[in-house]
């Protein structure tokens, strides 16, 4: 595999180079009023860059392709009007873009959240246009955080996994592992062609390694049992009142998550005008089930709570056999306002023996 | 270990011998530093899981609204105010509570370990108004000269500088409602945000809906605040959301001469009418 040298003072200039021909996605540091400070992935403007210092962001890139509110149809209520009524795609730009510094793991949390929207019998085209257009450049993860796992998610600090390029932060250098020709594409286009020479691998992977050895010297998180666990004997399991007590049903968890895909269809309407939105949705929330009716199968916080993690853990498991739905970011872990651990959680499913 | 978790554990472990509550309600260690998860301890064995600490940031009254049980509870001075105002509310009877009262010298700042958070560094009310016993002794409440300094900052900017000013605190609200479901007094069955039949406000990321939450959810709140700051501990994006409540809990002092949560004989102001009330529009 290919590895190309970049001298960090080349690297604004190279960047600049690729706004040419890419709109450009990364984590910034933003200040709100209060001056907090966070870091958040948005829409590089002019002039602006990614912060490439491995910066956690509260927030998972997932919103580049799936944002939160999203304009998807439209339609004119004007009867005078021919196509009344006629929802229509409302026209959004999918030309090519890239994702700098995203981590492996919301690289990866992409791949299964696609999984979802592109499938054989349906395809989302909101999702599919803007996940094609995107090429995603990553960032290694030299110092994985005290909440990162994501080695027991089959992920990683260097997966590769979802990348079109990961970069690797070697002091004066990026040393750039070229992974598909969307990533070749990229990085021509940014000028960067110097090829490293052979020990940038060896050097990649001594790198890789140590990170790996930072997750894994903290506790480990099993999945190895969850796949010949049976579902009712887990969703029956008697652990979940005890796991949901704290919970207070916010939709931190689930907002925070880079694989939740979950949304909800909104419509409306100003003056003659309808607009239909995709909006995230949460099964935290107890209007996720509500049914018409007014009945709902999940009215009560334990079955939501229970439904999170049987989703992640245990029924995606079940139907895509792709691993957990969980990529191991850590992001929920440190957001939950009541310390609900999914780490603790997993082992605790992992362990579940039920009585016979 | 901290003599107060010592003694709260023992509290805790004796009346669940005594068999005067069914379950005990207080803090437990979390997983990660600077954290702590409310935990209900429902045998003698599970008393050890409580501790006490700088980080019992979240409110324990808003885990009790509405339950059938007896009741231990661990309660620092404003998880007591609140108690007070579920009693006055209706939403628990004292004869269901056990109450562990905990005097609370305030609560880190999630950021700033060493400092204590803004609502505890303007906090007068540390002892627990309401308890059945105490886990120690009470400790010296503070004084503050101009409690509502940051309030008054607000006030005196113009109209625009004002408005901008609230736009730029909630900018970035991503809907999760945690300030609103980790605060105790947000006990609505069907919030005002999540009416489906018909619908009342906007789901999406407009920032009109956006700030009709706050705003409502705030003069919802109006009178019944104790500024526990659980709305802001529970905020993933940490918006100064008590900006809102705490204006209103000023007004609440002026005009009306209350501080809510101290007296479960007394219904807060906005749901009672008195023939002395200072203002003369209601007479």
């Amino acid at each position: 595999m290919k590895v190309i040298k970049i001298d960090k003072k080349e690297w604004t200039g190279g960047i600049d180079k690729s706004r040419e021909k890419y709109l450009l996605f990364g984590p910034v540091k933003d200040k709100d009023v209060t001056n907090k400070e966070h870091y958040i992935f948005k829409k590089l403007a002019a002039g602006e860059f990614p912060v490439m210092e491995g910066v956690d962001t509260v927030l998972s890139p997932k919103s580049v392709i799936f944002p939160q509110t999203e304009k998807i149809l439209k339609s004119s209520l004007d009867q005078s009007q021919p196509d009344h009524h006629i929802m229509k795609r409302v026209e959004n730009d999918y030309s090519s873009r890239a994702v700098i510094g995203i981590r492996s793991f919301d690289a990866k949390a992409l791949t299964l959240v696609n999984l979802n929207f592109d499938t054989k019998d349906y395809q989302d085209p909101y999702w599919c246009d803007a996940y094609k257009a995107t090429t995603f450049v990553g960032l290694a993860v030299n110092k994985p955080s005290d909440v990162d796992f994501s080695t027991s998610m089959g992920s990683g600090p260097f997966g590769e996994e979802g990348l079109d390029v990961l970069l690797v932060d070697n002091g004066e250098e990026f040393l750039a592992k070229v992974i598909t020709d969307k990533g070749k594409t990229f990085l021509d286009a940014a000028g960067f062609n110097k090829t490293a020479d052979e020990s940038a691998v060896k050097k990649i992977e001594d790198l890789k390694a140590q990170a790996e050895k930072t997750i894994a010297d903290k506790a480990k998180v099993g999945t190895d049992n969850l796949k010949n666990k049976t579902v009712l004997d887990l969703y029956e399991a008697p652990f979940w009142d005890d796991i949901a007590f704290s919970c207070i049903n916010c939709g931190t968890c689930t907002f925070v998550c880079p694989t939740c895909w979950c949304f909800d269809i909104q419509d409306e309407t100003k003056g003659k005008s309808c607009t239909r939105f995709k909006n995230w949705d949460s099964c935290m929330f107890p209007l996720f089930t509500l049914h018409g009716s007014g009945h709902n199968p999940r009215g009560v916080k334990t079955q939501r709570v229970r439904q999170r993690f049987m989703h992640k853990l245990k029924y995606f498991l079940d139907k895509y056999d792709k691993g957990t739905m969980c990529v191991g970011c850590g992001r929920c872990v440190q957001s939950c306002p009541v310390n609900i651990d999914i780490r603790e959680v997993c082992n605790i499913m992992n362990n579940y023996e039920p009585k016979k | 270990m901290d003599s107060l978790t010592q003694k709260i554990r023992e509290i805790a472990s004796n009346i669940l011998k005594e068999g005067r509550v069914d379950m005990v309600i207080g803090f437990a260690k979390g997983t990660i530093p600077m954290t702590t998860k409310p935990y209900m301890a429902r045998t003698p064995e599970q008393v050890e899981n409580f501790i006490w600490d700088k980080n019992c940031t979240l409110n324990l009254a808003n885990y009790i609204t509405g339950r059938k049980e007896k009741i231990g509870i661990i309660a620092k001075g404003c998880d007591s105010r609140n108690i007070v105002n579920h009693i006055v509310e209706n939403k628990i009877s004292r004869d269901q509570l056990y109450i562990i009262g905990v005097p609370c010298s305030g609560m880190a700042d999630k950021h700033n370990p060493d400092e204590l958070r803004d609502n505890c560094a303007t906090c007068t009310h540390r002892n627990p108004v309401i308890f059945d016993v105490m886990a120690a002794e009470p400790v010296e409440e503070q004084k503050i000269d101009d409690p509502f300094a940051d309030v008054k900052a607000v006030e005196a900017m113009d109209k625009d500088a004002k408005w901008s000013y609230f736009e730029g605190l909630l900018q970035n609200c991503i809907r999760c409602y945690a300030c609103r479901n980790a605060c105790p007094l947000c006990y609505c069955p069907t919030c005002f945000v999540d009416e489906s039949g018909p619908q009342w406000v906007g789901k999406g990321q407009n920032k009109t809906d956006i700030q009709t939450f706050h705003f409502l959810r705030a003069f919802h709140c109006a009178g019944r605040c104790t500024d526990c700051g659980a709305c802001e501990a529970a905020c993933p994006m940490d918006i100064h959301v008590r900006a809102f409540t705490r204006k209103l809990n000023k007004d609440s002092l002026e005009l009306f001469g209350w501080e809510a949560g101290l007296d479960i004989t007394k219904r807060p102001p906005l749901d009672t009418f008195n023939p002395d009330d200072p203002n003369d529009f209601i007479k």
